[in-house]
């Protein structure tokens, strides 16, 4: 094919500004969630002089590493609310940014396999609907009716006793989403700087006045920190600690196949998510490496396990093939509830320690944190998962209800 | 996978192991003189550093003894193991599987030389490592 017959190459979506001296708001990290928070601030509270700084690509980190799972069947009131109030905003977003990012409501299923798990997921079935999050209990032969390729046999190592269903749970395309909140900052005037890397910050006494860059010392009145993985080397420089822990989190694709899965299945007991991505790539995750790690990678075992665990519950994918694997750096936090709020240092704001399941949350985490960005105090929503909740005691347990697989 | 040198076993696959978080955090002296603040502190807070990192180690399936570890948190190379008690080591280097105790020495099972003496500097800046370990991200992308 000569070069005269491929298509016009599509515009592009945002410019590449060169930063300006100052901004009302510079955001830290070009993530789902960097970007969320910037198209919130330019949107509910008109501060459109900003700037998102990315030190890579725009959302190369793991907002292009996550398995896309959005739901929001978690135990306790303060994340149902949260990831409740982000389940709405999805399924609104695509309309008001005007981006269809495929985002299908497939249904997410939680398997249980021991009495211990059907009674937890018993009780977070009740839960959920008292927060008005739609779950369901479902037994061996309705979860077999939802997704056949699934073993339901009694003989295997963990059989399926059950399982709970969210219904308007699902998937989206991840990058889908982030160009979509790109191209949406972009026209309301945020400069989306990339290449752009935060090497310290200018403070007048406790309080945040500028952020510096390998592109230049960048004056600004607020900063919010959107890092991630990075949130906490990023505390450091600006001078307080985080009570965060950098993972690596893998996960897998396989070649295309034709659809066989038509919802998503997740299993903490045995540490596997599945869905089938709209392409057709079987899409795997699995539980954290051990080990703190910064790397992008992680240990091989972690997915040689996770592929059994697969394997026994999927039997057909044993004819699958690992097309490619990955990792992504995680933050997480000893509740596994993440941190969103006002730091110790003055006009600084971490949004951080989504740890495994930060993708869901995207929109109700830009929402909450661009509100505690512009007005100084947290959003009703995300005001429990403040930093002083380590000191109060006043902690989300999400360990084992939301479960390690988010 | 890591290969882990235990000091009591040696050489053996990272799932023999159980990880244990950062190394040196002493209960408090004085419980009862904390505040909650400090409280957090020794509950929920610990180092996250990017770079050579000492952590603790169980051998959990092998001798079942805890043992420290200076690794690398970007390129996850092991840079010594040393016994629990004893202070991180000032140089990089790797630990004998016989004598189980911290060796300054550079890693002679890598370059099969000795190599010269790193008393006195940083472990970033010790001939055996790379300097690109503790380089920002760009390096190690």
């Amino acid at each position: 094919m000569s070069a005269d017959l491929l298509p016009e190459h599509p515009d592009f979506l945002w410019r590449n500004p060169e930063p300006k001296s100052s901004y009302d708001a510079v955001i830290v990290g070009g993530g789902g969630h960097g970007l969320a928070t910037a198209y919130f601030l330019a949107k509910n509270h008109g501060m459109t002089n900003i700037a998102v700084l990315e030190k890579g690509w725009l959302a190369g980190g793991n907002m292009a590493r996550n398995t896309t799972i959005i739901r929001s069947n978690y135990l306790w009131d303060e994340s149902a609310a949260i990831y409740e109030h982000a389940l709405k905003l999805w399924e609104i977003l695509p309309e008001e940014l005007e981006y269809d990012f495929l985002f299908s409501q497939r249904g997410v299923m939680n398997l249980a396999h021991t009495l211990g798990d059907v009674r937890e997921s018993m009780r977070r079935v009740g839960a959920n609907k008292l927060n008005g999050v739609d779950a369901e209990w479902l037994d061996p032969k309705q979860v077999k009716e939802l997704c056949p390729i699934l073993n339901i046999n009694d003989n295997i190592r963990y059989p399926v006793m059950g399982a709970t269903y969210q219904p308007r749970a699902g998937i989206a395309k991840h990058d889908h989403v982030a160009w979509a909140f790109a191209r949406k900052c972009d026209e309301m005037g945020v400069d989306i700087i990339q290449n752009c890397e935060v090497t310290g910050f200018v403070k007048d006494g406790n309080r945040v006045v500028g952020v510096k860059t390998n592109r230049g010392t960048i004056n600004t009145e607020k900063v919010g920190l959107a890092a991630a993985g990075h949130s906490s080397v990023l505390a450091e420089m600006a001078g307080f600690r985080l009570p965060i822990q950098s993972h690596p989190l893998q996960a897998l694709v396989s070649e295309l196949h034709e659809p066989v899965h038509p919802t998503v299945v997740m299993s903490n007991h045995v540490h596997v998510y599945v869905s089938q991505a709209h392409k057709g790539e079987l899409v795997m995750g699995a539980g954290v490496d051990s080990y703190n790690g910064y790397g992008q990678r992680g240990s091989f075992h972690v997915i040689e396990h996770q592929m059994a665990a697969a394997v026994e519950l999927f039997p057909i994918f044993a004819r699958a093939h690992v097309l490619r694997t990955w990792g992504g750096i995680v933050d997480t936090t000893l509740d596994a509830s993440p941190i969103v709020g006002n730091t110790p240092v003055e006009n600084m704001f971490v949004n951080c320690g989504w740890g495994t399941g930060g993708f869901k949350a995207t929109p109700a985490a830009g929402m909450t944190f661009a509100h505690n960005i512009a007005t100084g105090t947290p959003h009703r929503l995300n005001k429990p998962f403040a930093l002083e909740r380590f000191e109060t005691g006043a902690l989300i347990d999400e360990h084992g209800a939301a479960a390690v697989a988010h | 996978m890591l290969l882990i040198s235990c000091p009591n076993c040696g050489s053996r696959d990272e799932t023999e192991f159980h990880y244990g978080g950062q190394a040196h955090v002493p209960y408090p002296e004085n419980p009862n003189e904390l505040n909650d603040r400090q409280w957090a502190e020794f509950l929920f807070y610990r180092d996250n550093t990017k770079g050579a990192f000492a952590e603790r180690w169980l051998h959990s399936t092998g001798c079942r003894q805890w043992f420290n570890m200076l690794r690398d948190t970007v390129t996850y190379e092991i840079q010594a193991v040393y016994p629990m008690g004893s202070p991180r080591p000032e140089a990089a280097g790797k630990v004998t599987a016989e004598t189980g105790t911290a060796s300054l020495a550079p890693d002679s099972t890598t370059t099969g030389t000795a190599a010269p003496s790193t008393t006195g500097t940083s472990i970033s800046g010790t001939s055996n490592t790379p300097a690109s370990t503790t380089a920002p991200e760009g390096a190690t992308k």
